[in-house]
């Protein structure tokens, strides 16, 4: 939705919903998309924000305890993640990158699943068609493209499922993601193109990219666009879902930019405090996704102690049982390597294959 | 049950970390996932959970020591029923061809290798091979036996046993400690050898020709680009190379010695390394130089150095310098202030703690004298004695190391007349002093030959103005060149 009641931002055409303090704003424009989120919904966000969170805690640390290569923390994106996350249909189809472990999370995924590829065990973590999500893409913004080219497949199937496509801000400077536009604007592809603008792409903040928002861009390649607070979970569910509604009837591709901000470092091989100033930093904490619905929630008297209590003990058992399953993850066969590079065996594989047989039995104990 | 925690690979492919601080100690009880301590890699500083709920019954690396990647760093009493998973001790992470010795079905209980664990670094950064079951093994043990006996360091060999400084495992660990952090004497005995030369730089069709004429690249001297190997070098190889040799000629290019050696940023010359940039990008600096006719200076030297009353005392023009510095400091004392970016001010100081650049085996260290301008002309001599054999024998204690106010380094030592030296952070001037030479000059208006000093003053242009700073460092070149002139002064 390109245009809106302006009154309802504070930062040039930002939707808001939810001040940072918790405070519900009425907007005319997105209140009615979600005008069903009744109490119970808003308690079971939160829930699923704070799982996320502490989700996404376990496994930082289990990777400083070497049971992981390495983890992309999401924290600060929770709203972001779980908003879009939790308005999709089982049958719509996600294209992610790494970080989208929150939506992963929506999305059902088995929590050792989520691991694996982060311990160098595999190089998908799950089947994405048991959960219709693609394979987390480290390639930067390439999965625009299979967003895209997914989208079309099911406008030429007749069927009115979308795809929706992940990634951030560092993004948009890739030939990908602006590729996949093209594509997407001229057939009119049930696309979303769902930008989580965490503000820093590793260590390069996104004015550096970006000298105008960056949802402005949409519209120059004829796709409609929003921006939205990235963590207000309220606004974050109004856009995907007016995305989602534009897509399923015919109406072709929509372009969020979801303003949120990275809380944590790029990775865990990363150190923000090189490059991230402390007041910035700070100024955004006061932002934070989850305080701010806790507040909504206690301004309608839902945040009791049982509630709460619930969520928390709720997330410590999720942490355990990521851990658990950590640890239980038996490493693949070195020979396993060459098992799924082609659907058949090719003479020049066979041959590596050999190859690095007998390079196993020169080492003691080798296969 | 005891259980180690082997210090995971933090950060995609690094070999060590050093133990920054610890946060837990002996006896502590901890919890899954509490802080435990800080760490930093070459990419991050890091805090680390504890991966146990138990008692912490040791702490192997003490906090400053750079500790190689699968080295046990912490270990807990755990309860039995919470480690069920046997991976945490038992075979140590270094030696695979241990853990490996086995048929893999002879060893039910698979170790867990965590990731990170598996390759422990040798001293070139690389992974550590397992022992070869052919022939290889022969060369490997071969290449362990002389780690048993410590090889000889400064530090050690001033130690009596290695095992009498427990308190400082970073500097004199036992060899016999670990395969892990032996294995560098062992490489390093027989580095050449072992250590492949670095790939000659040169093109796949200039590869080609090599080839074909039978040309070893190795052996070609590059004088392309970055010593890129071109046609005409391998061509003119091949020409001298069948003409007869001269061997003169030759030698130099047949070496296959390495042309670059890969150093760890560790240590001194790390600390070195930040101080100096955070000083250069942070305090604007400024250099003056002024060469002066010392010679009465050295004049006063040599009278003091014969008089009973310094008989036994080390007088030096460093000496001497020392107090003229004093001298000149209480006069502009703009020149012994502090930036205190944090509160908006700057901070005068009332003592002088005089820092000593001071070369040692371990890199440069600038220690510094306590309450310097409180000294005699002995009391500086005995203190800049003391100063510099600690800092050569690296024992300065942290306290000296740190809190100095104004610096002098004496590059004169090294035969070199000028230099700009770069700040000792939060100081506000370092003053280097040039070698004493004797040159013509200028003396009663004739030339003669005169000793001759340069001073070169670098100062922090948000502290010191150009005013300030030239009258400080004209004021200590009229002490030096008529150490008289003190009476004017004071």
């Amino acid at each position: 939705m390109s245009t809106h009641d302006s009154s309802s931002a504070d930062d040039g055409g930002l939707v808001q919903l939810l001040l940072p303090d918790g405070e519900r704003i009425a907007d005319a424009g997105y209140d009615k998309w979600v005008a069903d989120v009744d109490d119970d919904q808003l308690k079971s966000l939160y829930e699923d924000m704070v799982v996320v969170r502490r989700i996404d805690t376990e496994a930082t640390a289990l990777q400083r305890q070497g049971e992981l290569g390495l983890w992309p923390p999401l924290i600060g994106q929770e709203a972001a993640q779980i908003g879009s996350g939790r308005t999709l249909r089982q049958d719509d189809f996600v294209f992610a990158s790494y970080r989208e472990n929150g939506v992963a999370y929506c999305r059902g995924v088995e929590y050792t699943d989520l691991l694996r590829v982060w311990r160098g065990h595999t190089h998908s973590g799950w089947n994405p068609y048991d959960i219709n999500m693609a394979p987390s893409q480290v390639i930067i913004g390439s999965q625009t493209l299979h967003a895209t080219g997914y989208a079309l497949g099911c406008q030429q199937d007749g069927v009115d499922t979308v795809a929706i496509s992940y990634f951030g801000d560092g993004a948009t400077s890739q030939g990908d993601p602006n590729e996949a536009m093209v594509f997407a604007a001229s057939f009119q592809a049930p696309v979303i193109f769902f930008c989580q603008n965490n503000q820093w792409a590793i260590s390069e903040p996104v004015g550096l990219q970006a000298r105008a928002p960056i949802a402005s861009r949409a519209p120059g390649f004829g796709i409609p666009s929003m921006r939205v607070d990235g963590n207000d979970v309220l606004a974050v569910m109004a856009a995907t879902r007016i995305a989602l509604d534009r897509a399923r009837s015919g109406n072709g591709p929509t372009y969020i930019e979801a303003v949120t901000y990275r809380m944590g470092p790029h990775t865990t091989s990363d150190d923000p405090s090189r490059y991230v100033d402390v007041l910035e930093r700070e100024g955004w904490q006061a932002k934070d996704p989850i305080s701010r619905l806790e507040a909504y929630l206690q301004s309608r008297g839902l945040l009791t102690d049982e509630f709460t209590g619930r969520v928390n003990a709720t997330a410590d058992d999720v942490a355990a049982k990521v851990r658990e399953g950590c640890l239980g993850l038996e490493p693949p066969e070195p020979l396993s390597v060459f098992d799924h590079v082609y659907s058949e065996p090719t003479s020049w594989l066979e041959r590596q294959k050999d190859e690095y047989v007998q390079y196993l039995q020169t080492f003691e104990g080798g296969q | 049950m005891i259980k180690d925690f082997k210090l995971p690979d933090l950060g995609e492919g690094l070999t060590e970390s050093e133990i920054v601080k610890w946060q837990i100690a002996v006896g502590d009880t901890v919890e899954l996932n509490q802080v435990i301590a800080e760490v930093e890699t070459a990419k991050a500083v890091v805090d680390l959970p504890s991966p146990f709920a138990g008692k912490v019954t040791a702490l192997h690396e003490a906090a400053g020591a750079t500790v190689q990647v699968g080295a046990p760093i912490v270990s807990f009493d755990v309860p039995a029923e919470a480690g069920a998973d046997d991976s945490g001790d038992g075979t140590a992470a270094g030696s695979g061809a241990d853990s490996e010795g086995g048929t893999p079905e002879a060893k039910p209980e698979r170790q867990s290798v965590l990731v990170g664990y598996g390759p422990a670094a040798e001293s070139d950064g690389r992974p550590k091979r397992r022992r070869r079951s052919g022939n290889g093994g022969g060369a490997g043990s071969a290449g362990v036996a002389p780690q048993a006996t410590a090889e000889p360091t400064p530090e050690s060999a001033t130690k009596p046993t290695p095992e009498s400084a427990p308190e400082d495992p970073a500097e004199a660990t036992p060899a016999a400690a670990s395969p892990a952090q032996a294995a560098p004497a062992a490489a390093s005995s027989n580095s050449a050898a072992s250590k492949p030369a670095e790939r000659p730089r040169s093109t796949p069709p200039v590869r080609k020709m090599a080839k074909d004429l039978g040309v070893d690249l190795t052996r070609v001297t590059g004088t392309g680009r970055d010593r890129l190997i071109t046609r005409a070098d391998v061509q003119a190889f091949a020409d001298t190379a069948a003409a007869p040799e001269t061997p003169g000629a030759q030698a130099p290019r047949s070496g296959t010695a390495e042309r670059e050696v890969r150093i760890p940023i560790k240590g001194v010359r790390k600390h070195t390394a930040a101080a100096m940039v955070r000083s250069a990008f942070t305090a604007p600096h400024v250099s003056e130089f002024l060469t002066v006719d010392v010679t009465p200076t050295m004049e006063l030297l040599a009278k003091l150095k014969d008089s009973s009353a310094f008989a036994g005392y080390r007088l030096t023009p460093l000496t001497i310098v020392s107090k003229a510095l004093m001298v000149a400091l209480a006069r502009n004392p703009s020149l012994n202030s502090r930036w205190d970016e944090e509160n908006g001010e700057i901070v005068q100081m009332n003592y002088v703690n005089l820092g000593i650049a001071a070369a040692t085996p371990r890199g440069l260290v600038v220690p510094n004298i306590k309450d310097a301008e409180q000294l005699s002309l002995t009391g500086l001599s005995t203190a800049l004695t003391d100063l510099t054999e600690t800092a050569r024998a690296g024992k300065t204690s942290p306290e000296n190391l740190s809190g100095g106010t104004i610096s002098i380094t004496n590059i004169g030592v090294f035969g070199i007349d000028a230099g700009t030296p770069i700040l000792n952070p939060g100081e506000a001037a370092i003053l280097a002093m040039g070698a004493v030479r004797k040159q013509p000059w200028e003396y009663q208006g004739e030339i003669a030959l005169r000793q001759m000093m340069t001073l070169s003053l670098s100062f922090d242009h948000r502290l010191v103005d150009g005013e300030q700073g030239s009258k400080f460092l004209a004021d200590v070149g009229a002490i030096l060149a008529e150490p008289g002139m003190v009476l004017t002064m004071v």
